[in-house]
C-alpha cells in the first residue's frame, strides 16, 4: 500500500477528532532545525465542513483490537485497515511542513494489540520528528487510556499537547458503549499528566535547562448526543475538567452515526449540530467571559435555549443587571453584555479614557448593536427611538439564521421566556 | 497652519520620504491638499511640491512620534503605511500633527476621526498577515521553497520574520503578485526587493505527488454531515484560494491517480 493511500484511509479515520488547535506553546526557530510554534497557533485551512486545518490530523493506524460501539474503527466493522510506520509519518509531517501545508502533527492511534505497543510507536515517530529532524513545530499526540505511566512520560516529553478523550459524558453511557473503556482507565492518564506537568513547571523555576513536559497542556473531548445526558450535566463536567485536572480546552463533538449499533441512535439521526454550537458557546462564556456553569444552567433548565445564546439568555434572565452604562461599567460588567466580547470590551476601556463614548462610536470599536442595544446606556441615556416591540426584541437577539428559518407569526407564539421576566427586563429597567 | 488646499506633495514612496513630507510641513507650516507618489501619471492643476528622502529629516520626525506621542505610535504608523488604504499618507499626516498636538491620547482615540480609518486599516493588515502565515503554500522546484500570494495589504514585512526563522535553513521565496515585490529569506536572514514578473518552475515528479498527497488530506479531513462552505469562506475567503496547493486541479495530477480504485475519495 502506497503512503497516498494510506494518508487517505488513516485521516478519514481520524476525522471525527474535534481538537485541531496549535495554540499554547512559544518557541522560535532555531539554526540547524526546522519549524518554531506561536501562542496563538495558527490555522492553515479550512475544510469543506468549515473547520479549521492546523495540524496533519492522523491515526498511527486504524487497526483497532476495541469494540467501542460508535466508532468506524471498532474491530467487528469491515473498512479498510491501514498502519503507518514511525518513519513514513514522520517523513510525511516534515515534507507537509516544509511546504507551510501544516503547523504541526496530531497523532492519535487505534489500539494495535496493546496500549503500551501503540504507544512505543506513537514515541518512535516523534522522535525522528524532534532527535533527527530537530522538529520544532507543533505536537499533539493522544494518549491511549491504559498506557504504562513510564511510557506516558516519555510521549509527554516530545509533544506539546497531549489529550485523553473521555469520549462519553457518563460512566453509564461509557459502560454501555465503550465497553474495553473505563472511567478510571480515562482519567488516571488525565491525573498522571496533570501532576507531571504541575512538577515540571515547579522544576522550570528553578532550572531553565529542563526539558518542558507538555508545554501547550492538556485537553479532551467527548461525544454529544449519543447518550441522554443534558447540556446541564454535560457542562458542568466540563466545568468540572478544567478546574481538576486544569485542563486547556474540552472539546464537545456532534454525534455523526457512521455505524449502526443496538444502543446507538438510529442511522438516520441528524448531528446534533446547535446543541454541540451552544455548548461551545457556553464553554466560551466560562473560559473567557467570568461565567460559571451554574449560573448559565440550572436543575430546573437542562437545556440550552435553541432560538437565542446562552449569553442572551442569561441576560434576558437578569434584568437588574442591565442596562450597563458603557462609561463607567467596569470589564467584567461589559463583558455580560451580548454583543460585546473580549475585544470589544477592551477596546472600550482604552477609547473612553480619551473622552465619553456615545452610541456611534459602539459599531467603530466592533459591539455587535443589534444585540447590545437592549442592554446598554451611553452617557446615562438609552438608544434613542429603541423599539421593545417583542418581535423586534426576539429577532434581533437571534442570529439571522435562526431568524430567517422562523416565520414571524410563529415567533410570537414562542414561550421562551415567561412574560413577567420579558417586561421587566424590557420595560421596567431599560 | 495654513490649509494650502491646492498643494500637492509629491515623495518617493518610502516610510523615509513619507516621514520627509512631515518634516516639510511642519517647517513650512502647512498642510498639503493630498501626499501622493512621484510619475503615478495623475494630471492635475494642483500645485506641486516635490519633497527630497532625506534620512536625517527622517529620523528626527521618527524621534518626534516617540517622544511627543509614543513608541507604539511609531510602530503603528509604519503599519499604517503598510496598508491599502486609499490616500493613508494624507490620513497618516493627519493623525500625526494631530497626536503631536495631543500625545499620548491619540493612540487611545479609536473612535476619533484621525485615528479611526488608520486603526481600522491596520486591524485588516494585521489580519491578512496572520491568514497568509497560514494560507501561504510552498512549492520545492529544485530545493528552493517558492510561493506566490496576492494580498491586498503590503505584508512582506510583517511575513519576513516569521518564515525566516520558521525555515531556517531551507532557502525561501515568497512573490507578491499584486506589490511585485519578493522576500528571499536564507539562513535565518531575509530581504525583500523588487521583481516586476515571475512565474515559477514546472514541478517534478516529487513535487506533484506531495500535492496530490496534501489535496488527498484536504478532501478526506472534511465530513461530509457538515458541509458548510459559507463557514469556510467566512474563514477563509476565496480570493486566496487560487494560491493554495488544496484547490488545484490539474497542477496536482499526473493521470495515473485516477485508478486509486478502493481508495477513490468518494468512498
Amino acid at each position: 500500500m502506497t503512503t497516498d493511500e494510506k494518508l487517505q484511509i488513516l485521516t478519514d479515520a481520524a476525522k471525527y477528532d474535534v481538537a485541531c488547535t496549535s495554540s499554547g506553546v512559544t518557541r522560535g526557530g532555531k539554526k540547524g532545525s526546522i519549524g518554531s510554534a506561536s501562542p496563538a497557533g495558527c490555522c492553515h485551512s479550512f475544510a469543506a465542513d468549515g473547520r479549521c486545518v492546523t495540524l496533519l490530523k492522523v491515526l498511527m493506524s486504524n487497526a483497532c483490537s476495541y469494540e467501542c460501539a460508535y466508532c468506524v474503527n471498532r474491530r467487528s466493522n469491515d473498512v479498510p485497515r491501514a498502519t503507518f510506520s514511525p518513519r513514513e509519518l514522520a517523513d510525511l509531517t516534515i515534507e507537509f511542513y516544509r511546504r507551510n501545508y501544516i503547523e504541526g502533527l496530531f497523532v492519535s492511534s487505534a489500539v494495535i494489540g496493546n496500549a503500551d505497543y501503540t504507544t512505543e510507536r506513537m514515541i518512535e515517530c516523534l522522535r525522528i520528528l524532534r532527535e533527527e529532524y530537530r522538529f520544532r513545530g507543533y505536537i499533539h499526540a493522544k494518549a491511549i487510556p491504559g498506557t504504562d505511566e513510564a511510557l506516558l512520560t516519555r510521549l509527554g516529553y516530545l509533544a506539546d499537547r497531549m489529550s485523553v478523550n473521555i469520549e462519553l459524558p457518563s460512566e453509564n453511557s461509557l459502560k454501555l458503549l465503550a465497553p474495553d473503556k473505563t472511567k478510571t482507565a480515562i482519567l488516571s492518564p488525565m491525573g498522571q499528566l496533570k501532576e507531571q506537568i504541575k512538577e515540571n513547571r515547579e522544576d522550570l523555576v528553578l532550572y531553565r535547562s529542563t526539558p518542558s513536559f507538555v508545554p501547550a497542556g492538556q485537553s479532551t473531548q467527548m461525544i454529544i448526543g449519543a447518550t441522554p445526558e443534558t447540556d446541564f450535566q454535560i457542562l458542568n463536567l466540563a466545568e468540572g475538567l478544567y478546574k481538576k485536572y486544569d485542563l486547556k480546552r474540552v472539546f464537545f463533538s456532534a454525534y455523526i452515526p457512521v455505524v449502526e449499533g443496538r444502543n446507538l441512535p438510529s442511522l438516520l439521526t441528524k448531528p446534533p449540530l446547535l446543541r454541540e454550537h451552544r455548548l461551545y458557546q457556553a464553554d466560551w462564556l466560562l473560559r473567557f467571559y467570568g461565567f460559571r456553569a451554574s449560573e448559565l444552567l440550572d436543575e430546573e433548565h437542562q437545556s440550552f435555549n435553541p432560538y437565542v445564546d446562552p449569553k442572551c439568555t442569561w441576560a434576558l434572565n437578569h434584568p437588574d443587571f442591565f442596562p450597563v452604562e458603557i462609561n463607567r461599567a467596569d470589564y467584567e460588567a461589559l463583558l455580560r453584555v451580548p454583543g460585546i466580547g473580549v475585544k470589544s470590551a477592551q477596546r472600550i476601556i482604552v477609547a473612553r479614557r480619551v473622552g465619553s463614548l456615545d452610541f456611534e462610536d459602539m459599531k467603530k470599536l466592533g459591539v455587535v448593536m443589534k444585540r447590545a442595544q437592549f442592554f446598554i446606556t451611553c452617557r446615562g441615556r438609552t438608544l434613542e427611538g429603541l423599539s421593545l416591540r417583542r418581535e423586534y426584541v426576539m429577532r434581533s437577539l437571534m442570529s439571522v439564521d435562526t431568524a430567517k428559518q422562523l416565520e414571524m407569526p410563529e415567533m410570537e407564539q414562542l414561550s421562551l421566556f415567561n412574560g413577567e421576566e420579558y417586561t421587566k427586563c424590557l420595560t421596567g429597567q431599560i | 497652519m495654513s490649509d494650502r488646499s491646492n498643494m500637492i506633495y509629491f515623495y518617493d514612496g518610502s516610510f523615509d520620504g513619507l516621514m520627509c513630507c512631515i518634516f516639510e510641513s511642519v517647517y513650512r507650516n502647512e498642510r498639503p491638499a493630498a501626499i501622493r507618489e512621484q510619475n503615478d501619471g495623475q494630471e492635475s492643476l494642483f500645485e506641486a511640491r516635490t519633497v527630497e528622502t532625506d534620512e536625517s529629516r527622517a529620523q528626527r520626525v521618527k524621534d518626534a512620534i516617540k517622544d511627543k506621542i509614543s513608541k507604539n505610535a511609531l510602530n503603528f504608523v509604519k503599519k499604517a503605511f503598510l496598508t491599502c488604504l486609499e490616500d493613508k499618507e494624507l490620513l497618516i499626516f493627519d493623525f500625526l500633527r494631530d497626536g503631536f498636538k495631543r500625545g499620548w491620547l491619540s493612540m487611545n482615540d479609536i473612535t476619533g476621526r484621525y485615528m479611526q480609518p488608520l486603526y481600522t486599516a491596520v486591524r485588516a493588515l494585521d489580519n491578512e498577515a496572520e491568514l497568509l502565515k497560514g494560507f501561504v503554500r510552498f512549492s520545492d522546484l529544485g530545493g528552493v521553497l517558492v510561493s506566490v500570494i496576492e494580498p491586498k495589504n503590503y505584508v512582506l514585512p510583517l511575513l519576513m520574520g516569521h518564515f525566516c526563522a520558521r525555515f531556517h535553513d531551507e532557502s525561501i521565496m515568497i512573490y507578491d503578485k499584486t506589490h511585485h515585490m519578493v522576500l528571499l529569506g536564507q539562513n535565518g536572514q531575509g530581504k525583500i526587493a523588487y521583481l516586476d514578473e515571475f512565474t515559477p518552475a514546472e514541478a517534478d515528479a516529487r513535487e506533484l505527488e506531495m500535492r496530490r498527497m496534501w489535496k488527498h488530506f484536504y478532501d478526506a479531513i472534511a465530513i461530509k454531515e457538515r458541509y458548510n462552505p459559507r463557514c469556510r469562506m467566512g474563514h477563509m475567503p476565496k480570493r486566496y484560494w487560487a494560491n493554495m496547493t488544496e484547490f488545484w486541479e490539474e497542477r496536482c495530477a499526473p493521470a495515473e491517480v485516477e485508478q486509486g480504485g478502493r481508495f477513490a475519495i468518494a468512498d
